[in-house]
């Protein structure tokens, strides 16, 4: 099957040293990785091409590079599943992170972020004689989210750190989660406060494009969703994204169904005037349009709310 | 086909010309529809950050309800499918966990046995009307129209519960319907990445450098219009549009439509009765462009 390659390729040294695509047409086999095609290319059509790689195996997370638009691990992926009706794949470096050359991204960013949520195990209490010990039940469900490889795959194709290279990132946030949810870590409130300022975990977008790319399961965005339900709970001191979600929670219960101004006045309300107040010009011009929604007692509950209240209280109740 | 109708609290809130185009084209698709005036908010996965296993018990009771009934569910809303398409595979695939649910639902005096199914509109005009069904009801092709596609985060992610696997076309259903209904499709990598809307509330700054990429992206690429099947990303990307060039400093003034509204103007629907005179972003300029067309 003659496959067309087209890689981003750059090399700081040259001059002008500007990114460019440069197409490689190569046989492959249809067992072929896109690992496979790339060392083929390097090895028997151009020696210059740059790229990471170690196990082959899905194992070390080397090779995670954007196949087709998205982050995958090179290893895993087959080229005849990502060739387009024209044969064409495409490769380029991970995004969100630098470039150092051809495929091969700069990680130390990525490191310094997981550093930053102290990933290691922080007991409390005197320390046992023997071992620190946990049930098999109580750690059963962290074994997904410890199959990370730390490719930087789900870091790569995360939307938030796109437009803001404060955020900390999927990765890091999963890799505190698994500490957070850890029976034996002594230090989850400590970790929740921290994770509460901004740049932490409320400033996810939900977009799930780390759940569709991990190569593992790892389902960082699922942590994160996790990391933000254990700060409510542990009462973390209150953002806009915890009281949007509390407020949110409040109005579904009185009424079944959103109430969209009430929901924004409550979540900014006194700690945030000002921000509300931003909102009036454009309040304003859909109100013109008659796009403002009902809202407070004109704002009707769904038939039969009694009832479906019950269902929050039960859930309330349940241990 | 008859649909139990899940219009979502943003078609009949923040977006009412979503509501009121699909209103007004359903009858022509040859579709039938019933309104689940008792289901409840599907938690818009903001809910489930306060309690995922509260979202899924609302959920499966809106399930329950369209069971009892017999109807398969018609949804509106990107945010709405994903989150309905999430709570569904939860429950369908995990007996135990449907089995601990139910046990809430019963309070109720409801059951869901994992049956229904929950189909967005996009997902129906490509499945059940396809290519033949779409183009025979197009009487004024819009082939001066060029329009880029925005599915929004809940209709792409996660590809395993929205049933990618066994449906692939899913994944391009934007691009298929437009194409059919005569016009440009123009294609540009933001199509399926966030709007931002739910970063608006926690960070507005980044939501909002996120509707300028996007909408400046789809710009350069050509398009005069975005098309997309989420009233959220409409909040975002219609009602933040002027701060966000403000932020950039760029002049942006790009049309969001609702895809209803494509194919009812398409269908030889008025504009106005499909809501496009409801945007802040004015549709004016493109139904100019297109006057010829739609005179």
């Amino acid at each position: 099957m003659i496959t067309i390659f087209r890689i981003r390729r750059f090399n700081p040294e040259a001059a002008p040293s500007m990114p460019y695509f440069q197409e490689y047409k190569l046989d492959t086999d249809r067992a072929d990785t896109v690992l496979d095609a790339l060392i083929d290319i390097r090895e028997t059509l151009d020696e210059s091409l740059t790229l990471r790689c170690s196990c082959r195996g899905a194992i070390c997370g080397s090779c995670s590079m954007r196949i087709n638009g998205h982050a995958a691990l090179a290893c895993k992926t087959k080229v005849q599943a990502m060739a387009s009706e024209r044969g064409v794949v495409q490769v380029e470096p991970m995004n969100n992170m630098p470039v150092i050359k051809d495929l091969v991204t700069d990680m130390a960013g990525f490191w310094e972020k997981v550093r930053q949520v102290q990933p290691w195990l922080q007991p409390a209490g005197q320390e046992p004689e023997g071992e620190y010990l946990a049930s098999s039940e109580s750690m059963n469900h962290l074994t997904g989210v410890m199959g990370c490889i730390m490719c930087g795959a789900c870091v790569s194709d995360c939307a938030a750190l796109e437009v803001d290279e404060r955020f900390v990132g999927p990765a890091a946030l999963a890799k505190a989660y698994r500490f957070v949810a850890d029976p034996r870590d002594g230090a989850a409130r400590s970790r929740l406060l921290a994770l509460n300022e901004p740049g932490g975990m409320w400033d996810c977008t939900r977009c799930m494009e780390c759940i569709e790319v991990c190569p593992k399961g790892v389902g960082a965005m699922e942590r994160i969703m996790s990391l933000r339900s254990r700060g409510i709970e542990a009462g973390v001191p209150s953002t806009s994204g915890s009281r949007h979600a509390e407020v949110f929670a409040d109005l579904i219960y009185r009424k079944g169904r959103l109430d969209e101004p009430m929901l924004a006045t409550r979540t900014f309300g006194l700690q945030n005037l000002s921000r509300l107040l931003s909102l009036l010009p454009m309040v304003l011009r859909a109100f013109v349009r008659g796009k403002v929604p009902k809202s407070g007692p004109l704002h009707r509950a769904i038939p039969g709310v009694e009832k479906f209240r019950r269902l929050f209280q039960r859930m309330e109740e349940r241990p | 086909m008859k649909f139990a109708f899940f219009p979502g609290c943003v078609s009949k809130g923040g977006c009412p010309e979503l509501y009121q185009s699909v209103m007004e084209v359903y009858p022509r698709l040859g579709l039938e529809l019933e309104e689940m005036t008792t289901a409840s908010c599907t938690g818009a996965g903001v809910l489930q950050e306060k309690d995922r296993k509260l979202g899924d018990v609302l959920n499966a009771r809106t399930f329950a309800l369209a069971e009892q009934a017999g109807l398969p569910i018609m949804t509106i809303c990107s945010t709405c499918q994903g989150v309905m398409s999430q709570a569904n595979h939860r429950l369908t695939t995990d007996p135990p966990y449907l089995a601990a649910v139910n046990e809430i639902l019963n309070e109720e005096g409801l059951t869901y046995r994992g049956t229904t199914q929950i189909r967005h509109f996009v997902w129906i005009l490509l499945e059940e009307l396809g290519e033949q069904g779409i183009r025979q009801r197009v009487r004024r092709p819009l082939t001066e129209l060029r329009a880029a596609p925005f599915y929004g985060c809940y209709l792409q992610r996660p590809s395993e519960a929205l049933g990618f696997q066994d449906q692939p076309d899913r994944a391009k259903s934007l691009e298929l319907i437009m194409s059919w209904l005569g016009l440009e499709v123009v294609d540009f990598p933001g199509k399926t990445r966030c709007c931002g809307f739910p970063l608006l509330t926690i960070n507005e700054k980044n939501s909002l450098r996120m509707v300028a990429s996007h909408t400046l992206d789809a710009k350069r690429n050509g398009a005069d219009i975005l098309v997309t099947p989420c009233p959220l990303c409409h909040l975002n990307l219609d009602g933040m549009q002027s701060r966000a060039a403000g932020q950039q400093q760029a002049d942006i003034d790009l049309p969001i439509w609702h895809l209803p509204q494509l194919l009812g103007l398409a269908m030889g629907m008025e504009p106005k009765r499909l809501g496009l005179t409801r945007h802040l972003v004015s549709t004016q300029g493109v139904l100019d462009k297109l006057g010829s067309a739609v005179a």
